[in-house]
């Protein structure tokens, strides 16, 4: 205890703040840019879209569009075209892309590197040329114009198949390969170790790598039109038609919004929305 | 091929492992396991224990040699088709399943011969899958086993170490191999529940009563557990033994290192039961040959401290430690340092004295195949060992150095060096020491105390007078004991290596 008078006393408040600023620059004023941002590009047009699609050219609330593309035969064939033809490259890209991705992972690490590289090398140049260079090679050997559907279908794959094989390698050479020796140990051959083990635990870069094969095709018109000799036409298509030539906002909008909807049923069924500790890296 | 015997799981015969990059992991090494025991391969890490339970295991196929399993030659079978189980050292439980799947995961690959009998009483047989109930029977049994009843449907990564320790015994345990292969499967747990687990291992085992090969560089694990004991080096089998033998009688000085804590002391067999270590004469129980060189192994634990002048040797604590349930002190006698357990303690400085029983001095033999000593260093860069001077050359103690006219060493980075009173190790090989009768030959002298032929030479020891120092050389000329002699070495024959870097 020390002893002595007593001269003066502080009292320190800890819960309070000493001084009642109005206003303090902390950390979360940084986030008004990024708000301000998803508000003017996202959130704003999204709205935009509904307005238009609920609405007619005279700006009277209406679910004509919505009628009008449930009953017309050719807007549904060119629907399930969409969806067909996306589904067929996305299981294409996968038969292709997992053996690829596989053996990948089975290789040195540098070599297996400079070989990925070359999978990826043709995204650097422009998307449009590389179609039609492909196109160019097809008539080259006599198939375009025979089947526009499958023209399509390999135009879509060979520029999709880069988006497949990452997320697939990048889950694969990450893998355990205890699992497998475990897996090996306890009884399994080969076969059953990759069907028990590797393929149920590289679910996660499947999905990825379905989904960003999957919902890209469904509208990448850019393709269907290089490879389709007109005759295949895809959602994203009458899309860009509607807000072209047609001129009908409206309508463009409805479709638009049909599609949004499609893609999230997509990802709600692959789980594309789950927050997964292993699915960190296998989206790219 | 080694005749197998009868109660022999496991042989082992000229076993060999090099890797691509030609690392030999395993070298040559040759066992048998016994049906039913719980071996344990004990080594630092490195030492070629885990791929050897590997090639028992079937990941690693072997570069020459053979495993044989119940005498039949495995060594090329895929391990899906070997009747053993492992539990790995991060346990590699499948993530994907819940606890119930990852054990019932061999079982639903299991596929066994039914006999049935049909109306007729003729009997079938068919391979089937194991039903359901069987599984679910089996998986039951197996967690009841590691006390994890009522897991079977959380997800793996829920669960702590130890739990998970546990699933990766049970989905070992329930195929009912014969050899359950056990790889560090404790090094991840903590202190507690490793002393818990090795004695539930040690239960399991024998109420499996199945062969339990572990691997460990955990020595008091090894030795809590085991039946026997397998120490390797370097791909190198050291001793095999049971817990008691190898902590008692180490074969080498290694496996005393390694097991345990050790003194281990360089000295010479004087014949007759006796030995010479730190500058006094013992009485031991092993017989070994006259001036063979031998290390002397004691434990701590068996050198008894007394009051200065009632021991065997005396000398002075340097360092004294609590340790719990004993003090550890050290004791300098002459310049060899004696570490001593004891409860009661003796401070630091206090002079004292040391007695060991003769059953306490372990005695092994050393390979010789060159004499070495401590020295240092002179102002006239000559070097002093083995109560002499020699010649040397000082500039090999650094590469590409010269030395300059005042006799300092100039280094390849150009930096100046005072050797005066360097600490060096010194080298000299058996065939490199010439003996001569004129005494100021020499660097040393002393006398002949031994003389033994060698076939085609003579191997003479010639011990110096002050320190006792002993050169042994080999040559072809006869000499007499008990003639005095000095030692000439040539200063390129003279091989020195710095103790620790020398302050610049």
């Amino acid at each position: 205890m020390t002893k002595g008078k007593v001269i003066s006393k502080t009292v320190y408040k800890d819960d309070k703040p000493v001084k009642n600023r109005k206003w303090i620059f902390s950390r979360k004023q940084l986030c008004i840019p990024y708000g301000l941002f998803l508000f003017m590009f996202v959130i704003f047009p999204l709205l935009l879209i509904v307005f238009y699609a609920f609405t007619d050219e005279t700006g009277k609330i209406s679910f004509y569009n919505f009628i009008d593309f449930f009953t017309n035969p050719t807007s549904i064939t060119n629907l399930f075209m969409s969806i067909g033809l996306a589904g067929i490259t996305t299981v294409c890209c996968l038969l292709i892309g997992y053996p690829v991705a596989y053996i990948l992972s089975k290789m040195k690490q540098r070599v297996a590197g400079v070989i990925v590289m070359l999978f990826v090398l043709p995204m650097w140049i422009n998307f449009v040329l590389r179609a039609m260079a492909m196109k160019e090679l097809l008539t080259l050997i006599g198939m375009f114009g025979k089947n526009n559907f499958l023209n399509t279908v390999i135009g879509m794959v060979y520029d999709y198949l880069p988006f497949m094989i990452m997320p697939l390698y990048t889950t694969l050479i990450k893998r355990d390969r205890s699992l497998e020796e475990a897996a090996a140990d306890l009884g399994s051959n080969r076969r059953q170790v990759f069907t028990k083990v590797i393929f149920p635990l590289s679910l996660p870069g499947v999905l990825s790598g379905i989904n960003m094969v999957f919902l890209p095709t469904m509208s990448c018109y850019v393709v269907s039109d290089t490879f389709g000799n007109g005759k295949v036409t895809i959602i994203g298509k009458l899309i860009e038609e509607q807000f072209g030539v047609a001129a009908n906002w409206n309508y463009g909008s409805a479709l638009a919004l049909i599609m949004l909807v499609i893609m999230f049923v997509t990802m709600l069924l692959t789980g594309g929305f789950k927050p997964q500790e292993n699915m960190r890296g296998a989206n790219l | 091929m080694a005749e197998v015997k009868r109660d022999d799981i496991i042989n082992l015969v000229d076993l060999r492992k090099e890797f691509d990059d030609g690392f030999v992991a395993v070298d040559n090494i040759n066992l048998y396991v016994r049906r039913g025991e719980f071996i344990t391969f004990l080594g630092p890490s490195g030492c070629g224990k885990t791929t050897t339970l590997r090639m028992i295991a079937g990941f690693e196929r072997p570069s020459s040699g053979k495993v044989l399993l119940n005498g039949e030659d495995i060594s090329m079978l895929p391990p899906h088709k070997r009747p053993v189980n492992t539990v790995f050292q991060r346990y590699a439980l499948f993530p994907h399943l819940n606890v119930k799947e990852n054990v019932a995961f061999g079982l639903k690959l299991r596929k066994v011969e039914v006999t049935y009998e049909d109306e007729n009483g003729d009997r079938f047989k068919r391979i089937e899958k194991l039903t359901r109930e069987e599984i679910d029977a089996k998986v039951e049994k197996a967690l009841k086993m590691v006390d994890l009843e009522g897991f079977e449907s959380r997800s793996v990564s829920t669960l702590s170490g130890g739990q998970q320790q546990r699933v990766a015994i049970a989905r070992a345990i329930v195929n009912e191999p014969e050899i359950l292969l056990l790889d560090e499967p404790l090094g991840a747990l903590d202190l507690k529940m490793r002393k818990d687990m090795q004695l539930e291992l040690k239960e399991m085992h024998k109420k499996l009563g199945i062969t339990f090969i572990y691997v460990t560089h955990d020595q008091e694990e090894a030795l809590t557990m085991s039946d026997t004991v397998v120490v390797m080096k370097d791909g190198v089998i050291q001793q095999i033994g049971t817990p008691t033998d190898i902590y008692n009688e180490p074969k080498n000085t290694f496996v005393a290192d390694f097991i345990g804590e050790s003194n281990i002391f360089s000295g010479t067999a004087l014949g007759g039961k006796k030995v010479r270590f730190i500058g006094n004469i013992f009485d031991c129980v092993d017989d070994f040959d006259k001036n063979e060189k031998v290390d002397v192994v004691v434990r701590p634990e068996d050198v008894y401290l007394v009051d200065e002048g009632l021991g065997q040797v005396n000398g002075k604590i340097i360092s004294s430690i609590f340790k719990g349930i004993h003090y550890e002190m050290v004791l300098k006698v002459g310049k060899t340092e004696v570490v001593i357990q004891d409860t009661k303690e003796r401070k630091v400085g206090e002079k004292a004295s040391i007695i060991i029983r003769p059953e306490d001095i372990h005695l092994m033999h050393k390979e010789f195949s060159s004499n070495k000593y401590e020295g240092y260093i002179t102002k006239k860069n000559t070097v002093c060992f083995g109560d002499g001077e020699f010649d040397c050359d000082v500039t090999t103690l650094y590469p590409n150095s010269i030395l300059d006219e005042e006799g300092y060493l100039i280094t390849e980075n150009g930096e100046k060096i005072d050797l005066t009173d360097v600490d060096v190790e010194v080298e000299v090989g058996l065939k490199d020491i010439e003996i001569s009768d004129n005494l100021e030959e020499g660097g040393a002298s002393g006398q002949i105390v031994s003389i033994i032929y060698k076939g085609d030479h003579y191997q003479i020891i010639v011990r110096t007078e002050e320190n006792e120092e002993d050169f042994v050389c080999d040559t072809e000329y006869t000499w007499n004991e008990n003639d005095i002699v000095s030692v000439i070495i040539k200063p390129e024959d003279i091989k020195l290596k710095l103790k620790e870097e020398v302050k610049r």
